[in-house]
């Protein structure tokens, strides 16, 4: 049974079809990379899945259960999954330690002590044990989005989502977050990546989705759809990213 | 028989003092906690809730403050048939007053937080309570200082209206005394005097929390 | 309760409470122009003009911004004609409320000055306009058009604001309402129907307001340097 099963889903934003018919299951494990250009749906689509947004058609199911719509079932089944945004994660008035140990105690009800022991460890996963005692503010983007790769880690999820955690970065911080997410993926997690970072699809991506106009255009293993797109708005999204001057 | 301006009546003046500053902090008191409540309402997923403190915070900044005391006042006494002291109303009034603009401002200071930090702590997940504690509230707070103690000038300063019920603050004890000393020349700028004493002290740290505010935003947006 | 509503002879004294909320109108009206006026010209003075001259605005926006309304009429009301200057009270109020709508509205237009970008302003040098013409050609407009939100609140500020005239007897809507709920004894409903009148004037000011925004300024919005999606 897939972790991760969504069957039809529909949405629209006032007369827009923002999602058209999407299917897609993950399994425990897989790692799955969605590519396409702005608009094609895919950062929404990802929003669906922990429920940050809501569906018009369709079923999504997290381990065999109906996403539930909100209150505190869905607080539940959000244990399970984690998400890691664009910018703007961490919470700049707490320190990263706190920042960490927020969720294991209020509502994992975990006491401070071992919330404390969890939030070393996941540090040490994305190198940044001697950060613990920081603030945001005193943090490099690229920390800063480990930081919070590893608060999302502290609650031991089934299911990690990023929506296109590097693209706000400088160039050169952006190496040191990949490095942890390659890490994250050789670790077994099951993850759903929004990415730009087709470097790090074609590697360590088992599934490649291309997004287009609300619909999955394509989808298979990156090596095959990168060497041979069938169709031509993946062929010219390829060129675009890979040669933006094109 | 008319007195010269002189020591008693400058005394005089600063006992009323007195009770202008009393009246603005237990209004700025009161007002804070209906303000917090309103703007915790306003900014609620609740529609009800939402429509409801819009409404009121509509209606009190829609309306002269005046107006509203003299219905705490005039208004209140006639309708229940006993005459009302000036302070429960006074209070009252200027309460329901500050609470609208305070709760209008945190409302502000809350919707200054990004989206994100919502979505953020939703995500962890965290109850809606635990996301207004500990995420959304304590930044807001220090959001929403400076105008917050800009407000409170404007209450002590709003607060002279008393005087046109009667109640015995500042400005109407700068009345009594040009009643009796036949000095208006004098008196009301000594008062104006006194209240720029009070008030301008309070809007220089209003200033500088929010100079200091801007730079800490600027430093967080580099990193 | 035993109190028995009786809104009808409010209903019947109407004319008067209409005539009260004309004079309103009109004086926020003629105090926001007057005080404009003073606020540009202060602004202006504030930012291009000599030290001393800038000091002493200054001080004049800090005296106006932190003593109470009431307290500056009743110095033009009552203190002045002890050195020989008297006003109708009708002429002070309106004096009073410029006054007092200038000091803030002259904060207001410098932060609107000073938000119009260097570069703008350095264009107008290298054309040889001189500070005047660069204030009236490039400053002027966007710096109302960045400033248009607060000073329309500090229009209906001055509306609401208008309403302590009543102190000394100048006969806009609040000072008729008091004079009538004392005649008739019908307080509450006197008091409840003029504060629905101001909401009315306020709720009307506010989007007659958006409306003038819309005409004059929408079209003149700033380039943007780029739209994320």
């Amino acid at each position: 049974m897939p972790l991760l099963a969504l069957s039809s889903i529909h949405k629209r934003y006032g007369s827009n079809l923002v999602l058209d018919d999407v299917s897609l299951d993950v399994e425990t494990g897989e790692v799955v990379a969605v590519i396409g250009r702005s608009g094609s749906g895919k950062t929404t689509l990802l929003r669906c899945i922990n429920g940050l947004e809501t569906i018009d058609q369709g079923s999504i199911a997290f381990d065999g259960k109906p996403l539930p719509p909100g209150g505190s079932e869905l607080r539940e089944l959000r244990r399970h999954i984690g998400i890691v945004f664009q910018s703007l994660n961490l919470f700049p008035h707490h320190s990263v330690e706190r920042n960490i140990t927020l969720g294991p105690t209020i509502t994992n009800k975990l006491p401070l002590a071992e919330a404390r022991k969890i939030a070393l460890d996941v540090l040490r996963e994305v190198d940044l044990e001697d950060k613990l005692h920081a603030y945001p503010s005193q943090l490099s983007g690229g920390q800063q989005q480990r930081v919070a790769i590893a608060r999302a880690l502290a609650m031991r999820p089934r299911l990690m989502l990023f929506d296109e955690i590097t693209s706000a970065l400088d160039p050169e911080l952006v190496g040191e977050v990949v490095k942890v997410l390659e890490r994250l993926a050789t670790s077994g997690m099951t993850m759903v990546l929004v990415t730009h970072e087709m470097g790090f699809a074609r590697r360590t991506a088992d599934t490649l989705v291309f997004m287009h106009q609300g619909r999955i255009w394509e989808k298979g293993p990156p090596r095959e759809l990168f060497a041979a797109p069938k169709t031509p708005e993946l062929e010219s999204f390829i060129r675009a990213v890979l040669d933006p001057n094109d | 028989m008319s007195r010269d301006f002189e020591w008693p009546e400058f005394l005089f003046l600063l006992g009323a003092l007195r009770w202008t500053v009393v009246l603005s902090l237990i209004a700025f008191v009161g007002g804070g906690i209906g303000g917090l409540v309103l703007a915790i309402a306003r900014t609620s997923s609740h529609a009800i809730l939402r429509w409801l403190a819009a409404t009121y915070i509509g209606v009190m900044q829609g309306t002269p403050v005046l107006m509203q005391l003299f219905l705490a006042y005039y208004g209140l006494a006639v309708l229940t048939g006993i005459r009302i002291d000036p302070w429960p109303a006074v209070t009252l009034a200027f309460t329901m007053y500050a609470a609208a603009f305070l709760g209008e401002i945190w409302r502000g200071a809350i919707q200054a937080i990004p989206r994100q930090q919502w979505e953020a702590a939703a995500a962890i997940p965290l109850a809606p309570t635990a996301q207004l504690r500990h995420v959304i509230l304590p930044q807001a707070f220090r959001i929403a200082i400076p105008p917050t103690v800009g407000f409170l000038v404007q209450l002590i300063k709003g607060t002279s209206i008393a005087s046109i019920i009667g109640f015995v603050e500042l400005t109407r004890a700068g009345q009594l005394i040009v009643n009796v000393t036949f000095q208006p020349m004098v008196v009301y700028p000594l008062v104006a005097v006194l209240y720029f004493a009070l008030c301008w002290p309070i809007s220089l740290v209003a200033l500088r929390l929010e100079r200091r505010i801007d730079a800490a935003l600027g430093i967080k947006q580099h990193s | 309760m035993k109190y028995v509503f009786q809104f009808g002879i409010v209903w019947d004294h109407l004319p008067q409470l209409l005539e009260g909320a004309w004079l309103t109108i009109r004086l926020s009206l003629g105090a926001f122009a007057l005080g404009f006026v003073i606020a540009m010209l202060l602004a202006f003075l504030r930012t291009a003009g000599p030290r001393p001259l800038r000091a002493a605005i200054a001080a004049y926006v800090e005296f106006i911004r932190n003593t109470p309304f009431l307290v500056q009429l009743f110095i033009i009301y009552f203190s002045l004609p002890a050195i020989g200057i008297r006003f109708e009270a009708i002429t002070a109020a309106l004096l009073g409320m410029s006054l007092n709508f200038s000091g803030y509205a002259t904060e207001i237009v410098r932060s609107g000055i000073e938000a119009v970008p260097r570069s703008q302003i350095e264009a107008g040098y290298s054309l040889g306009f001189t500070r005047l013409q660069i204030f009236r050609h490039i400053i002027v407009f966007p710096a109302l058009r960045t400033v248009y939100p607060a000073l329309a609140s500090q229009f209906v500020l001055l509306m609401l604001g208008s309403s302590i005239v009543a102190a000394i007897s100048a006969e806009e809507l609040t000072a008729i309402t008091n004079t009538l709920q004392s005649t008739t004894f019908r307080a509450f409903e006197f008091y409840f129907v003029a504060t629905g009148l101001y909401l009315l004037m306020a709720v009307g000011a506010r989007l007659l307001l958006h409306a003038i925004y819309w005409a004059v300024f929408e079209r003149a919005r700033p380039v943007e340097r780029g739209w994320s999606r």
